[in-house]
């Protein structure tokens, strides 16, 4: 249940909450239930494939689209549109006037946010010249290339010193050492308090960046919970090399255990590690090698998503 | 409120600059004289040209005495009627042979002869297709009866006035045709551009940030005041241009304008709020329809049925010219979209300004209603994602 005043959500710990968010275009449900609960401060991924949801979830969190049901409050305000001073955006569909100087595209996104014009430009000068810009900052956007020109966009989301960022795709497009200064930029500002959400198809990305992550698929929620929860929803994977093919010692592997080249793999039992080694000891398996690895976010994504989903999510871009 | 107000003057400003300080502004400045000069151009050829065909010569075969009479009595003649107007004379001595005088005085190209006058004073006789002129007969039977016997010359005395309520009548009704003609050819030309204003937005994406930044009514209402903005820049030099042209070329310069009900100050006052209220009206509704536009194509094929309604409209707001309390005329001034080209000629033509404060009024209520609802239209037609849905069936959406 939502509570009304303005500053709540905020003070409890909120900086966006949305509740049973639905989106119907005509026949088409494109989100479905969607609930979230991103904490003041965090770095929140959306993840999904392509045509999940997550843009169409971002949109109606902003308030550019209005649910077909649901509700969803921005820092503490039930109307996105009120907190939109506070509220930095990077669409995914880059966009910028190419007439404009850099400089003044800056200022007028900071503008739009309630930033006067002046100052924005003052900004926008000392922040280009901090991403080796500064040169660039009286040319025309057409004139800049496309790295450049998203540094601009990107620029222009953070001028007004917002408390809540909202990226999408915000690594779609970028070569791996501009997706490093993102990656940079992005901690910079959660560094400073700021709230970040962002959707990415790369679930690299998010497990680098993410403290929290909801993965969506088919316009569903199927996980909302802390990267180290996703990966825990898995048991560790066992990966053992023994002397011996066979021997009484094999009781104490799980059931779903399977042979990977001289390998075997399996779960870790949930009796832990302890009762394995010494049944391993005790039958004299010969232990030539043992690893205990834990799952990544990507099994984790398998494992909630499925396959199909991970598969659509298809091969991350260059990554720093 | 306030939100939608620093909105809109942010969006405004953007297209302000955006466009008076394009190249292409200099270009939208000089649109209107190409028309004027390709006016006045073709006006001009095509008076020298009515003046040598349209007004043919009689020929008078006569002796010189009687053709100086009839001249004579048609001098006295074009003292009362309008020169161009009067049958214009050329003599010929009279042939050997008559019939086959008048045949080849007819085939005669220089001057082109419209009729031939035989017989003298004394047993006139017209040769010439005059079926359907009964005007030059009717002009040649007064001169000849005045060429045979002179009328007495009476003097009437004259006291001058500067108007009549006859002459004012006529003088404001040309005025109230002139301002609703102006305020219909300003809005035809600065509304077509506001079809394609989003296009802009739209193709570069920008829409999104601006969308997600402030209420979609403060870009209608920014986009339209910058458009707003830009196009009284253009009027300011347009009528600059024109009041000098009339001072530097018309004899008596602007002292000679028919003077409306209001007075000039009134009136001047109610052009620029009319003009703004006009170019709102109808730039709110084809800002809507043009918002819903993807591309130039679409904008393109937008523009005939936007611009023949318009000539509807100004077709409606014409009737009122002449007699502005009518049916016909209240009703006009009551629908949104014709209402301040009526109230315009009534102010030419009526000296009550109240009704003016109250069209003003009524008219800004629909400025507001119909940018709200083009607003809510853009929302939910172009701005969601997923399958297009077509504006007209947005309802069903």
């Amino acid at each position: 249940m939502l509570r009304q005043a303005s500053q709540t959500s905020v003070s409890d710990g909120l900086a966006v909450e949305a509740v049973d968010l639905v989106k119907d275009f005509g026949e088409t449900r494109a989100v479905d239930g969607v609930s979230l609960s991103v904490p003041v401060g965090s770095i929140y991924g959306l993840l999904g494939p392509n045509g999940a949801g997550k843009t169409t979830t971002l949109r109606m969190l902003l308030g550019i689209i209005d649910p077909s049901s649901g509700r969803r409050r921005l820092l503490g305000h039930e109307r996105p549109i009120d907190a939109a001073p506070e509220v930095g955006y990077l669409p995914e569909e880059r966009g910028l006037y190419p007439a404009m100087h850099a400089r003044d595209a800056i200022a007028f996104m900071g503008a739009l946010r309630g930033l006067p014009l002046r100052e924005g430009r003052d900004r926008a000068d000392a922040l280009l010249a901090n991403h080796e810009l500064g040169e660039w900052a009286r040319k025309p956007i057409r004139n800049l290339s496309k790295g450049m020109a998203q540094t601009v966009q990107l620029l222009g989301s953070i001028i007004h010193r917002p408390r809540l960022i909202v990226l999408d795709e915000p690594f779609s497009g970028l070569d791996a050492i501009n997706q490093g200064k993102l990656e940079r930029l992005i901690r910079d500002q959660a560094a400073s308090g700021v709230t970040i959400i962002f959707s990415t198809h790369v679930i690299a990305h998010a497990e680098r960046l993410c403290e929290r992550v909801a993965i969506i698929a088919k316009g569903k929620v199927a996980f909302d919970d802390s990267v180290a929860a996703a990966r825990e929803r898995l048991r560790p994977i066992v990966r053992l090399r023994t002397r011996a093919a066979d021997g009484p010692w094999r009781a104490a592997f799980p059931p779903n255990a399977r042979r990977d080249g001289d390998e075997w793999v399996f779960e870790l039992p949930l009796n832990g590690p302890e009762p394995l080694l010494k049944a391993l000891i005790d039958g004299e398996a010969g232990i030539e090698t043992l690893a205990i690895e834990r799952p990544g976010l990507h099994d984790a994504f398998v494992a909630i998503a499925g396959g199909d989903a991970a598969a659509e999510m298809g091969q991350p871009e260059t990554a720093p | 409120m306030r939100r939608l107000l620093r909105g809109a003057f942010v969006i405004a400003r953007r297209d302000f600059a955006a466009t008076v300080l394009s190249k292409t502004f200099l270009f939208f400045l000089l649109g209107p004289l190409f028309p004027l000069l390709l006016g006045a151009v073709s006006g001009g050829i095509g008076a020298s040209v009515a003046s040598e065909t349209e007004k043919p010569f009689v020929a008078v075969v006569s002796s010189q005495a009687d053709f100086a009479a009839l001249d004579a009595a048609r001098s006295q003649l074009g003292e009362a009627v309008d020169q161009d107007a009067l049958v214009r004379f050329v003599h010929y001595a009279p042939a050997s042979n008559t019939s086959a005088q008048v045949k080849r005085l007819l085939a005669t190209r220089h001057p082109a002869i419209r009729a031939v006058l035989t017989g003298g004073l004394a047993a006139p006789h017209m040769t010439g297709p005059l079926a359907g002129d009964p005007g030059t007969t009717g002009q040649l039977r007064l001169i000849i009866a005045n060429a045979k016997s002179p009328p007495k010359t009476t003097t009437i005395a004259v006291t001058e006035t500067r108007a009549s309520s006859g002459s004012l009548a006529k003088d404001q009704a040309l005025t109230a045709q002139i301002g609703q003609g102006l305020l219909f050819i300003l809005t035809i030309l600065l509304c077509g551009m506001l079809l394609s204003q989003l296009i802009e937005e739209k193709s570069n994406k920008i829409i999104e940030i601006v969308a997600a930044a402030v209420p979609i009514d403060s870009l209608f209402v920014g986009k339209l005041f910058a458009m707003l903005a830009a196009s009284v820049i253009g009027i300011i030099v347009w009528t600059s241009c024109g009041a000098a042209a009339i001072a530097l070329l018309k004899p008596g310069g602007l002292a000679t304008l028919p003077p409306p009900a209001v007075g000039w100050p009134t009136f001047l006052m109610l052009v620029v709020l009319y003009f703004a209220m006009n170019y709102l009206l109808l730039g709110a509704v084809f800002l809507t329809i043009g918002a819903q536009a993807s591309t130039a194509r679409e904008v393109q094929t937008m523009s005939m049925p936007v611009t023949f309604t318009q000539v509807v409209i100004f077709g409606f707001a014409a009737t009122a010219v002449g007699n502005p309390d009518s049916i016909k005329a209240l009703i006009a001034a009551v629908f949104p979209l014709s209402s301040p080209m009526v109230m315009l000629a009534r102010a030419a033509q009526e000296p009550e300004l109240w009704p003016h404060l109250l069209a003003l009024c009524w008219q800004a209520v629909w400025v507001a209603v119909i940018l709200r609802l083009g607003a809510q239209l853009f929302r939910r037609t172009v701005l969601k994602s997923g399958p297009r849905v077509k504006w007209w069936r947005a309802r069903r959406a």
